[in-house]
């Protein structure tokens, strides 16, 4: 018997802090990652040739950022490292993975899944339209390419990201054409007990606003979505937006950022079999897992970072080092339990702050009763909102699995990924049910697309 | 206390599959009997539901094509007949041999001559005529055998919708409802759902695929299922260039790989490696290896094919027969019951045809399509 073998799949903050922590147990883990360079999304790395200093690309978290990334290359010599590379299934105590053509089955004792998020999707009318991007998107057209998504950008959505990345572009010099919040402002108030659990996460917010403000960019709180104008062949003009008066407001825009927050990227965690349930104040279903990441699972599981529940950065290099303590204890090993239980109440912590923007921010689910039956609800498989609706109508499918079988909506190369939480509200405020009788649509491989040339050179 | 709910009919199907969906839809349509559908879970959701979508009649045994003929021209005009589009497309299947089994050319020729007699025109195809017409064949592929009048379907709509067919027809149709215990007491079948409900009918067609086993062994005939699931993916779209729905002769299961374009441009891809299942569990998994090996007889098959992705893979639960032939036909025990499941991967084709035969075998006592080769007493036999 060799040593046991931990895989982690991500390099983000939560998995690189895990691969630390296992590494330093004397363990020399399996790192799989689907980036060119470890640092995940939030702490994206810029390529090799860029040379932007670490204040201009992550603010206030320059030295987080920087502390991540010095932490992953230190461990470079200690683990074994898989970039650009896929987990594309998860089977019978083994993860799949492609990297280009060439594949791998590698079997783990333990597997700690620091899989990230991604933004949350509220389609509205033009959404389909070429200049659309999400927030993250967005975010990484700048972090990682130094590039503008357009020459006059309005940003939409709501959470800490529409203000981060807004203020990022102003910051670089894009041209940012108003920055419209769903979420009422009163709604920051309702929630301030809770946000005032990291009352400098809150401070670095608050100037972030201001920083907006005090370029002269409009930010509009409590406004609805009206459409996104422009044409298919030349994309995206404008933006228009309903104010909390009532009145319409339009912004000329070549594009748009848009996102809701963010949504867990669970896919792996299900096709692990692990458990779902759902999440009241967030509306959407979320890996069962206890405190110290531990999944409810048939083989040896571990949720971290933002893939389990989204809490940030901060706390994913937390919950990251309590997995992979939790994994070592499970394995035998000796584990320090009193930087178990710091580590705790330190994710705890974070917890109730995201408790905090989960009140502030608010995922607009009221939205998807309004939209009209033409606007696009699935763009990979062209699927409007009136074809869900008319497919329930017709069959009788009143769940998103029944509906997507029917209506193929989620059934394309994203598999759900953007599309699936907001079909679960039109599914529900169509079907006129709680949200979480919608269900979830389930997971099925392979995550991401797979060449069918995959073991060719074998 | 109140009773339980006691639901009464001429006929009772159990197994809303494509079987019974179609038997359900055919006993009103043509017959005007009363029908209640029970399906356990949801309807069409396994094996109806998951299969790869082929009509092909060719590569059936020669006594089942009068079936498949009869089944065929019910999906020609099945839109009308149900009112919902089940994506029905002729655009023909073909059947191919590789260059290291030259012998089944013959095999083909022969094949072909038999199936002529019995309705189905096959073209075998060799050499400059078959890849002129079908450039997409890799240099392994030796000849092949075209059926203009095949083709293939959507899976995941056809049983449903034969289900709301019959249903606006008037056949009561209950999702979710597990029967526990069935017996017959005088002239009526009574069956009892898990949670109580009561249906009974003084006919009963059981139509439950790989959970058929456990009904029949009720009433003295217990019948080897074996529950498998099929490997199953899906390409994004490309633009629309492969018509026929394609497969492979060879007496190997791994390289029996098949794939069809629908019209809105992916491809799915079925065969080479069918994973295990439990029946019980309704829900199945595609093994990663299923998937890999799959990947590898199509790139032998088709090798263009080899620059596109997979975007989705999925499975369902079927039930196999040991002889790969369907228990279809009265009981040989009770009077009144009727049997259609074990298709044993190879009942969507010939599914409304065997739900318009089991639906005139129960209203009429006698049917054209001769039914030997499938009657119930031969696995009890056997076992």
């Amino acid at each position: 018997m060799g040593q046991p073998r931990v895989i982690i799949v991500g390099a983000g903050p939560a998995g690189v802090r895990a691969a630390e922590t296992i590494v330093a147990a004397g363990l020399t883990p399996i790192v799989i990652d689907e980036g060119q360079r470890a640092g995940g999304q939030i702490y994206r790395r810029q390529p090799e040739n860029f040379r932007r200093p670490y204040k201009d690309l992550y603010g206030t978290d320059s030295d987080r950022a920087k502390a991540v990334h010095d932490g992953f290359d230190a461990l470079r010599d200690h683990i074994d490292y898989r970039a650009e590379t896929l987990v594309w299934n998860i089977a019978d105590g083994h993860v799949w993975t492609a990297s280009g053509t060439a594949q791998d089955a590698l079997a783990y004792d333990a597997l700690i899944l620091c899989t990230g998020a991604t933004d949350r999707l509220m389609p509205m009318a033009g959404w389909d339209l070429p200049g659309t991007y999400s927030m993250g998107g967005a975010q990484v057209a700048l972090k990682a390419q130094a590039v503008s998504i357009g020459s006059q950008v309005v940003f939409l959505g709501t959470g800490p990201l529409l203000y981060l990345v807004a203020s990022q572009y102003i910051k670089a010099g894009a041209k940012v054409a108003a920055v419209l919040d769903t979420s009422r402002f009163t709604a920051r108030i309702t929630a301030l007990p809770d946000l005032l659990s990291l009352p400098s996460v809150l401070w670095n917010g608050i100037m972030l606003t201001r920083a907006i403000k005090a370029v002269g960019v409009p930010l509009l709180t409590g406004v609805t979505p009206v459409a996104i104008s422009g044409d298919a062949q030349t994309g995206v003009t404008g933006v228009t937006v309903r104010l909390s008066d009532g009145s319409d407001r339009h912004f000329a825009a070549d594009a748009v950022a848009m996102g809701y927050h963010l949504r867990p990227e669970t896919q792996l965690a299900d096709l692990a079999r692990c458990s779902f349930a759902f999440d009241e104040l967030t509306r959407q279903y979320l890996p069962v897992r206890d405190p110290d990441g531990r999944a409810e699972a048939p083989t040896p599981l571990y949720l971290a970072g933002d893939g389990a529940r989204v809490l940030g950065a901060r706390s994913a290099e937390a919950s990251g080092r309590l997995a992979a303590l939790a994994a070592l204890s499970d394995l035998g090993m000796p584990v320090d339990q009193g930087a178990m239980i710091m580590l705790r109440r330190e994710v705890g912590r974070y917890g109730r702050f995201a408790r905090g923007l989960a009140k502030a921010f608010p995922w607009p689910h009221q939205q998807a009763a309004a939209l009209a039956d033409d606007t696009i609800l699935c763009r990979c498989e062209c699927v409007t909102v009136g074809d869900v609706r008319r497919t329930m109508d017709v069959t009788g499918a009143a769940e998103a699995n029944r509906a997507k079988a029917f209506s193929r909506v989620g059934m394309g190369r994203c598999q759900g990924r953007y599309c699936g939480h907001a079909a679960a509200e039109v599914i529900a405020a169509h079907g006129d049910f709680p949200v979480a009788d919608a269900g979830r649509l389930r997971g099925q491989a392979p995550v991401k697309p797979l060449p069918i040339a995959i073991g060719e050179a074998e | 206390m109140m009773a339980n709910p006691v639901t009464h009919s001429d006929v009772l199907i159990i197994g809303g599959g494509l079987m019974g969906s179609s038997a359900a839809f055919f006993l009103r349509q043509t017959h005007g009997l009363s029908v209640t559908l029970i399906e356990s879970d949801l309807v069409g959701r396994q094996a109806s539901g998951t299969n790869f979508g082929n009509v092909r009649r060719q590569g059936r045994p020669i006594h089942q094509l009068h079936l498949a003929n009869r089944s065929l021209e019910i999906w020609r005009k099945a839109n009308e007949l149900l009112g919902a589009d089940v994506e029905y497309l002729q655009s023909g299947h073909i059947r191919v041999c590789y260059r290291e089994r030259p012998e089944n050319i013959a095999k083909m020729e022969e094949y072909a001559a038999d199936a002529r007699q019995n309705g189905l025109d096959l073209e075998i195809l060799t050499g400059n005529a078959l890849r002129d017409r079908f450039p997409f064949f890799g240099t392994d592929v030796l000849a092949g055998s075209y059926s203009a009048l095949d083709g293939h379907a959507n899976p995941r709509l056809a049983a449903p919708a034969f289900a709301r067919a019959a249903q606006k027809l008037g056949a009561q149709v209950f999702e979710n409802t597990r029967i526990g215990h069935v017996t017959k007491v005088g002239t009526d079948f009574i069956a009892t759902a898990k949670d109580g409900r009561v249906f009974k009918a003084p006919v009963l067609l059981i139509t439950a695929g790989a959970w058929a086993g456990e009904l029949s062994a009720q009433f003295g005939e217990p019948v080897k299922l074996t529950a498998r699931s099929p490997t199953m993916s899906v390409t994004e779209p490309v633009p629309y260039a492969i018509a026929p729905a394609v497969g492979v002769m060879t007496p190997l299961e791994v390289e029996t790989v098949y794939f069809r374009q629908v019209a809105r441009g992916n491809i799915v891809l079925g065969g080479s490696c069918r994973g295990p299942a439990v029946a019980e569990s309704y829900r199945s998994f595609v093994k990663p290896q299923n998937t890999l090996t799959q990947l590898q007889q199509l790139r032998r098959l088709a090798p263009a094919l080899a620059r596109l992705n997979i975007i989705r893979v999925w499975t369902g639960i079927e039930g196999y027969m040991d002889d790969s032939l369907p228990v279809m036909g009265p009981s040989a025990t009770t009077s009144g019951l009727f049997y259609a499941f074990g298709f044993s991967g190879s009942g969507f084709q010939i599914g409304p045809g065997v739900g318009q035969t089991m639906a005139e075998l129960i209203a009429t006592g006698a049917t054209g399509i001769d039914l030997s080769p499938y009657r119930v007493e031969r696995v009890k036999a056997a076992g």
